[in-house]
């Protein structure tokens, strides 16, 4: 079937070089609006964090603003902020991002200020023991003192896998974060900060060749280091269903998530993505599949969001990874019977196919998401250094809109028909609140 | 290890505004159009006023205004957006009723075709206004156990009072008695073009996107209604008023102080003088009770404006072990700023955050579109960006200091807790008057 609408795409350009020491670099410039985008990207998460030190990737994290070689506590902020920029970072399961977005006279600035910390962090005891207690209460507000804190994506792990890489909970237990010591946090920067193992990005407004001396002024004097061996964190996927049921009790109705094993990310990219399109085909509106199914005719479920990886992060993970489904349930809602009727739709869908215009319509509104995305400085630089970092290809963020509308109504179908029952994990939260 | 020097700012480029263009059309309707070629998008924001609409009526209408019109259902709605790569959702403020929206840049005219459908020949069938009731019954179960939640209500009704403002989330109870009929009458009575703002921000020409919007929109007319509503009461500070939340974990800690609006003299000097106290991360606040003490992850404060009134909010999620001591440093870092004169160089630091954000917010179409949309329901254009930053720019330490000190005392603010009242109130107690909710 002819496409009744051309899907746009990007261009912007892709500068790549490496520093000595290592370090990627990629730069992307677009003089379009006065900003630029920096981002910082280590190739370390919450799945190489040790056993017993649950959480660790992610209170290092923090350990990284608290002043560096040449920077005190609390300059890192001070210097963005009052340059008129913002930051921050975050941690997921394959790598730690570090970024800023600033007015476009702050570059340099922004570039001193990573590489400080890519030289070394200031790790203290004192510092150390106020970032425990800020992450505790960081877990407290998304997790503990909230309705479905977790769900899923701390919840379904430890039932889909059985190494301790992927299953264990990355927000880490309060047990582990306070036993986390000075020593641990510089045996965990030695390891996996190295220049050779990041990638820097720069976006926006600026002149490439006064970008490039900029780097390597600052960044050049980088002590290199080995990185170390990427890990294979694959598992064997499931041979019969798992389940679990927890009660929280903060929550007045009931959530049901499942979540099913998909081909390898990166090795397997062109098998990967028609399960991104899937995804949005069973999900993204009241158009789409399961929302027309379970929401609008069974009224089984008040909400059905997919997605891909547990992060959301479905081109920043590696293998194994998921597609997942998540839906909450009006009083008295029967996750068995939800469970059956996504079973159903998805067997509908493999014998049936598509219906005329669903696949270009859904390829459409995600090619605008894509799209509205990457209009921000720190949607390009922040995906272009992941991109950089896994794949040696930043510019695939220019591609995939056209990508995206490459795949196929076979290949959604072929995708479909993995979503097996015995292939999948789910997790129930029970209402544990008076509704 | 050598020392290394902080590299110097390259001094900013002048502000350069982009061009808005506007019409408004006989119906009532303002369009304005901004050209910014980024991405081949278009992003839609259309406000239309709502004050005094009854809330549970207006709260349920703006969950199910895309159910259907006279040719489409909500099916037909998501799928025929979608074929243009667009989406258009709807929600409330105490103010307005607000549409927010986008699309491939080719798609513009077919989403306000759309749109013009949604507001000219609105159906509100009944299964699907039940469905999308339930819901938001669910959702406002949900709210009624997010702490967030919890605390605000009883902040907005200190706050408040009897007016409108005081109550923004209606009762699951209240939704329950909403009827399909209330809809179409409310929809019919205040679903009008008289007032309300249309901005298109995208890959556009603005004269054409003005006229496609004038052909699809043309239609759309209905009475004009003065619904001003009356100025916010002032704030009347008094006793804390401690709301138990028996077995939580951390204690919400809330604070409402006064404000002026957008175009008053005083407000560039208060928004630094907020900056400076709690209003980035770099302030005074944050700094003392997370980088020093570690007793909350993300402590925050700002200015909201409605059209009847402006507050400065103050927000911490602490510990409950230690909501006492949270308390005794918010009330000390408020009386120090309103009792002491800024350092230059916190001033500098505020200055250039806010001059620099600015900027930051108006790089792409989605912020220069939320920009546009919140200015015009104010009565602003962008231009008003100009002043705002000279202000800005031109505000010096002794006008700072007057805002912190007319503003930001601690004996002004109205201040609600949430928490386990077993285990907070004693620490409480010790720094202030408690009211139990």
């Amino acid at each position: 079937m002819a496409r009744s609408r051309k899907i746009p795409a990007t261009k912007y350009p892709v500068e790549r070089f490496t520093l000595e020491n290592g370090l990627r670099v990629v730069l992307t410039p677009d003089r379009s609006a006065p900003v630029v985008g920096v981002a910082v990207v280590y190739d370390v998460g919450i799945r190489s964090e040790p056993e017993g030190r649950t959480g660790f990737a992610h209170l290092f994290e923090h350990l990284m603003f608290q002043g560096s070689e040449n920077l005190e506590k609390l300059a890192h902020f001070r210097h963005v902020q009052g340059a008129g920029g913002t930051f921050n970072g975050s941690t997921h399961l394959d790598y730690t991002d570090y970024f800023e977005v600033l007015p476009a006279g702050a570059l340099e600035r922004a570039l001193f200020l990573e590489a400080d910390r890519m030289r070394g962090p200031r790790l203290t005891e004192e510092n150390l023991l106020n970032q425990i207690d800020v992450v505790k209460e960081e877990i407290r507000v998304n997790v503990l003192n909230r309705p479905y804190g977790g769900f899923p994506w701390l919840k379904l792990p430890p039932v889909m896998f059985e190494t301790f890489p992927n299953a264990h909970d990355g927000y880490g237990s309060f047990g582990d974060l306070e036993s986390a010591t000075v020593d641990d946090a510089k045996a965990f920067f030695d390891r996996y900060y190295a220049a050779g193992n990041a990638t820097l990005a720069v976006a926006g407004d600026f002149d490439v060749a006064q970008a490039t001396a900029m780097i390597q002024r600052h960044f050049g004097d980088v002590p290199a280091r080995p990185a170390p061996k990427l890990p294979d964190f694959d598992e064997p996927g499931l041979t019969a269903e798992r389940r679990d049921t927890y009660t929280d009790r903060l929550a007045p109705i009931g959530g049901v998530a499942s979540a099913w094993r998909v081909p390898d990310p990166i090795g397997d990219f062109a098998d990967y993505l028609p399960f991104v399109v899937l995804a949005e085909v069973l999900t993204d509106g009241e158009a789409s599949r399961l929302v027309e199914r379970l929401v609008q005719r069974d009224r089984s479920v008040t909400s059905i969001g997919g997605y891909i990886g547990f992060m959301g992060d479905e081109f920043g993970v590696r293998n194994p990874t998921a597609l997942l489904l998540q839906a909450h349930m009006p009083p008295g809602g029967d996750s068995e019977k939800v469970l059956r009727t996504v079973d159903e739709e998805l067997d509908r869908l493999v014998h049936d196919g598509l219906t005329p215009g669903e696949l270009e319509r859904t390829q459409a509104r995600i090619a605008t998401h894509l799209l509205r995305d990457t209009d921000a400085v720190l949607g390009r630089a922040l995906p272009m250094a992941v991109l950089e970092l896994q794949r040696g290809n930043p510019g695939l963020l220019n591609d995939l809109p056209k990508l995206i509308g490459e795949v196929t109504e076979a290949q959604i179908v072929t995708a479909a028909a993995t979503l097996r029952p015995d292939q999948r994990a789910t997790v129930e939260v029970l209402p544990g609140a008076a509704a | 290890m050598s020392t290394k020097t902080l590299p110097d700012l390259v001094p900013d480029a002048k502000l350069k505004l982009p061009k808005e263009v506007e019409r408004t059309l006989p119906s009532g309707l303002t369009v304005i159009a901004i050209r910014r070629t980024s991405v081949p998008l278009v992003e839609v924001r259309l406000r239309v006023p709502f004050s005094k609409a009854p809330l549970p009526r207006a709260t349920l209408l703006s969950q199910s205004l895309f159910t259907g019109t006279g040719t489409m259902s909500s099916v037909d709605i998501a799928a025929e957006l979608q074929k243009v790569g667009g989406g258009l959702s709807a929600g409330l403020d105490p103010d307005r009723l607000l549409v927010t929206g986008n699309a491939l840049a080719g798609g513009l005219d077919r989403m306000l075709e759309i749109l013009a459908a949604v507001l000219t020949d609105p159906a509100y069938p009944k299964q699907e206004v039940v469905t999308e009731r339930d819901r938001l019954v669910d959702h406002l179960q949900v709210a009624l156990q997010q702490p967030a939640h919890l605390a605000r209500t009883a902040l907005l009704k200190r706050m408040y009072g009897s007016h409108p403002y005081a109550v923004q989330t209606p009762e699951p109870e209240q939704i329950r008695a909403v009827r399909p009929a209330g809809l179409r009458s409310l929809h019919a009575d205040r679903v009008s073009p008289t007032g309300a703002v249309l901005v298109l921000v995208g890959d556009i020409n603005p004269e054409k996107a003005i006229d496609a919007a004038e052909k699809a929109l043309g239609s759309w007319t209905g009475p004009g209604r003065d619904e001003n509503l009356p100025a916010a009461p002032a704030l009347e500070p008094g006793p804390l008023l401690l709301v138990d939340r028996p077995g939580s974990v951390q204690s919400s800690l809330r604070m409402a102080l006064p404000a002026v609006p957008r175009t008053d003299p005083s407000y560039a000097p208060l928004q630094l003088a907020n900056l400076i106290f709690g209003g980035y991360f770099s302030s005074r606040w944050v700094e003392n009770i997370r980088e020093d003490k570690g007793y909350t992850y993300g402590p925050h404060t700002s200015i909201e404006h409605y059209l009847a009134g402006s507050a400065l909010m103050v927000a911490a999620e602490v510990a409950t072990e230690v909501t006492g001591p949270s308390l005794l440093e918010t009330l000390y870092e408020l009386g120090r700023i309103a009792s002491l004169p800024p350092r230059e160089e916190e001033l500098e630091q505020a200055r250039r955050y806010a001059l620099g954000t600015l900027r930051l917010g108006m790089s792409t179409q989605a912020g220069l579109a939320g920009l546009a949309s919140m200015y015009a329901s104010f009565g602003l254009r962008l231009e008003h960006l100009r002043e705002h930053s000279a202000a800005l720019a031109g505000a010096t330490l002794d006008q700072v200091a007057a805002a912190a000190a007319e503003f930001m005392a601690p004996s002004r603010a109205v201040t609600v807790v949430l928490g386990d009242a077993a285990r907070i109130q004693a620490p409480l107690a010790a720094l202030t008057t408690i009211e139990p909710a």
